[in-house]
């Protein structure tokens, strides 16, 4: 590293923006606070209003954070050792949301390997079993509750191998996408994104299929015990994250096609591009753990 | 935004980058600032305020707990009184207080201009004004606050809380994101900001032992993030991840939170570390003892917090092979941490030792500290902790570690560098009667616990029975004498912010050393616009 970079550091003088985000998750939180007591107790209130408000504020604070960043990075302001700083801030951020997935597989795999078959009886619970529910079998899928729900379980054929095509598949188009703009390629670029986006939507289009029929034709609900909380849980933040990844990259191909990022610099594709392939990984683990296992 | 007042934005960096930097006069100053040192100086304020705050309740239990009897508040806002002592204490005052110290610190001492993400270190500031004003908002409204313990175990916070609950788990949410966002700049700011020639190995500890601890929080935050989210869907969705019937179990709440909750005492207590290996060696006139074997023993305290949480839930019925492995490891902990501590004394072993304030506060931590160490070690005995689990010995043992640790190193940090940022130093008279005033009563408060919970008293109750009537009797005294001579800091600290006192040298102390103490006192708006070299 040279004496050169140091000096180059830029520190951003004073701005509206952070402040506007802490005031835009004030919103959100007292909304959703209020948004989930009245939706579930019936009750009146402005908890949906105030959560609309925080979402307005959050997104009016993103749109003018970036403009000001990609208006800073267009005219040269930054330096090689910012954009370490960028890259290394993103990948730290991408590592505590592995954790927070690693939370929910945490949940699922206590309650596969220990919950439930000490529910069952086994190691040292022999009593549990026969004094509260003797009829009890613990299995996996949990097809049935201790407290007598029953459910099916997904199938990991059909609609969630077709999802995990469409996603890896998507994760190449990203790829290449990558490796066009570094080799300058505009058109291919636009191309790849464009598929990277439309695959990410599809998929979401057929997560929501797989809700639908799961809800109406399989009883195969959030409340169906721990199977459909896991379940339910994890493919939703899932597809949550998708979701966010997908509207990233979207902006991403809008930036495309306004002619911004240059073949050495384009750390918000490159961001976008990692937390696209972050969510795919997850879909995997999620594959093989939640589905087929 | 319209475009015009975008160029203008543009033009300040001009001058940012030419550093003819002006500090913008009133409020916006505070609420739009980039600035590490005004961060920090929120940072350090805000936590203040929260201790005053949640020491307040603190005195409302004390009170309490003054006579045996139901006395002066009814037994559920006892327990939003404990619920939010402690939430208000751990993620309103130590932590923000520690982040406020990595703040100011962090870049003084390795050589930077500020931190690396400067607008993302004031976001990550200003939501916990708001995070905690929706917890102490709940305490107003229809059915109190979270009444559940700090802990908010399930059922307590599914089954058995009212529905203000969903506003405790989002105030959460958010605030989880600001220290994932601070943790996230500190580690950026050390890897890729250090002036050229600070290698690792010459980092101050104070750095390490951040660095470390901000990887902590970013493994275990987002955990508490989806426990948070459990509880509320359990809670309001009809999920049953912690209820026995739909499959799911109460005991995987406590898995899930203690893997979360041990790292975190860590966390509470890793920067603590580097403080006092900054200080002991400034007044001992003496290099630190075994810099290398500090940094490998922080780590390893760190690495070893992931494998040892269900320490906290030896009573809840784990198989034994699982209790011996998590006895064994917590009690491996204290190898690394009994490495800290020789290496303190060994720091003062024959040196030439004066006791000015900040060094009085790093004695009594390492005493003191060690005294919550060892009964730590007791409670890591399993069947020693089945008879003093959830009793008055464990609300000793963390009190001791945490405020005659964390908050003794937060307030011997403060002594410490306060000069430096002022330039004045600050009043040394009162600041030794806050030592020695705090230093009685903190011993009063908290060493009667150890014998009422080993007599069986058990925590959170607003009642108890009469044979711990004078010990009670003399906490409360030792309580109430702890909580006044916080307000001798205040006056101390309004005093120096007023920037009363003997303008201090660059150098402050005479054994100090550091790049921060290199810089004029006090500390310039920005202290190294080009880096310097270390040698």
């Amino acid at each position: 590293m040279s004496e050169k970079e140091y000096e180059k550091y830029y520190v951003p003088a004073e701005s509206p923006w952070p402040f506007m985000g802490a005031v835009a998750l004030f919103l959100m939180a007292v909304g959703a606070g209020n948004f989930v007591i009245e939706s579930t107790r019936g009750k009146e209130g402005y908890g949906a209003y105030i959560l609309g408000a925080g979402f307005i504020v959050l997104i009016v604070m993103l749109v003018g954070w970036f403009r000001n960043q990609i208006h800073e990075s267009m005219s040269g302001m930054y330096s090689a050792q910012l954009g370490r700083s960028y890259r290394q801030g993103m990948s730290w951020f991408i590592f505590s949301e592995v954790m927070f997935f690693g939370a929910f597989f945490g949940a699922l795999f206590y309650a596969r390997f220990i919950s439930v078959p000490w529910l069952g009886g086994a190691s040292n619970n022999d009593m549990t079993g026969e004094i509260l529910w003797p009829t009890f079998e613990a299995i996996w899928p949990l097809v049935q509750t201790p407290g007598g729900l029953t459910t099916e379980a997904m199938p990991w054929t059909g609609l969630p191998l077709i999802n995990t095509v469409l996603l890896l598949a998507s994760s190449v188009t990203c790829h290449f996408a990558h490796v066009a703009l570094e080799n300058n390629n505009r058109g291919k670029l636009k191309l790849m994104l464009g598929l990277t986006v439309l695959l990410g939507a599809i998929f979401m289009v057929m997560q929501i299929e797989e809700y639908i029929h799961a809800y109406n034709e399989m009883n195969l609900t959030l409340q169906s015990g721990i199977y459909g909380n896991t379940f339910f849980l994890l493919t939703g933040f899932h597809g949550f994250h998708v979701t966010l990844g997908a509207i990233i990259l979207f902006i991403m191909l809008l930036r495309v096609f306004k002619g911004h990022f240059t073949p050495d610099n384009h750390f918000a594709f490159m961001a976008a591009s990692w937390y696209w392939h972050f969510v795919d990984v997850v879909w995997v683990i999620l594959f093989a753990v939640v589905y087929i296992f | 935004m319209t475009t015009a007042t975008d160029s203008t934005h543009i033009d300040d960096h001009h001058d940012d980058d030419h550093h003819e930097h002006h500090i913008p006069p009133g409020i916006k100053r505070w609420l739009y600032t980039t600035n590490h040192k005004d961060i920090g100086t929120l940072y350090l304020w805000f936590a203040f305020i929260m201790f005053l705050t949640g020491g307040a309740m603190a005195m409302v239990i004390r009170a309490e707990l003054f006579q045996p009897g139901l006395q002066i508040v009814d037994p559920n806002f006892f327990n939003q009184m404990t619920t939010v002592h402690g939430l208000i204490m751990v993620f309103g005052a130590v932590m923000p207080a520690f982040t406020g110290l990595a703040n100011w610190l962090v870049p003084m001492m390795i050589g930077a201009p500020d931190m690396a993400l400067p607008r993302m270190n004031n976001w990550s500031f200003w939501i916990l004004p708001f995070a905690f004003a929706i917890l102490l908002a709940s305490l107003f409204m229809e059915g109190g606050g979270p009444a559940f313990g700090w802990t908010f175990y399930a059922p307590l916070s599914t089954t058995y809380s009212n529905d203000g609950t969903a506003l405790f788990v989002f105030a959460v949410h958010i605030m989880g994101a600001s220290s994932i966002m601070g943790a996230i700049n500190v580690i950026v700011t050390i890897f890729n900001m250090r002036a050229p020639g600070m290698t690792w190995m010459k980092m101050p500890l104070f750095v390490w032992t951040w660095l470390i601890t901000a990887f902590l929080l970013i493994a275990v935050m987002p955990v508490l993030a989806g426990a948070v989210t459990m509880v509320l869907t359990d809670k309001f969705f009809g999920t049953s991840f912690f209820d026995a019937a739909g499959g799911g179990d109460p005991v995987m709440f406590q898995h899930i939170f203690w893997f979360f909750g041990h790292p975190e005492v860590y966390i509470m207590i890793l920067p603590a570390f580097g403080i006092i290996s900054a200080i002991v060696p400034t007044f001992a006139r003496k290099r630190l003892f075994g810099y290398a074997s500090m940094v490998y023993a922080t780590a390893s305290i760190a690495l070893l917090s992931f494998i040892v949480w269900a320490h906290h839930m030896f009573t809840t019925g784990m198989p034994v092979a699982a209790e011996l492995f998590f006895m064994f490891a917590t009690m491996l902990i204290s190898v690394p941490t009994g490495v800290k501590v020789f290496n303190w004394v060994a720091t003062m072993w024959r040196g030439s030792m004066t006791f000015e304030v900040p060094m009085l506060f790093a004695i009594a931590f390492i005493v003191l500290f060690t005294i919550g160490g060892l009964s730590g070690l007791m409670l890591a005995i399993v069947p020693v902790d089945f008879q003093y689990h959830d009793t008055y010995f464990v609300v000793a043992h963390f009190h001791y570690v945490l405020v005659t640790g964390a908050i003794f190193s937060i307030m011997a940090a403060v002594y410490y560098w306060l000069p430096k940022w002022t330039g004045k130093m600050f009043h040394i008279g009162l600041a030794k009667w806050h030592f020695w005033c705090s230093l009685v009563s903190v011993n009063v408060l908290f060493f009667p616990m150890h014998f009422v919970g080993l007599a069986g008293m058990p925590r959170r109750i607003p009642d108890y029975a009469l044979q711990f009537a004078d010990f009670n009797k003399w906490i409360s005294i030792g309580g109430f004498a702890f909580g006044l001579s916080q307000l001798i800091f205040l006056a101390l600290l309004i005093k120096a912010c007023k920037k009363q006192g003997e303008p201090v040298s660059d150098q402050v102390w005479e054994g100090a050393e550091g790049l921060e103490w290199e810089i004029p006192s006090p500390a310039p708006y920005h202290s190294f616009e080009t880096p310097p070299v270390v040698k």
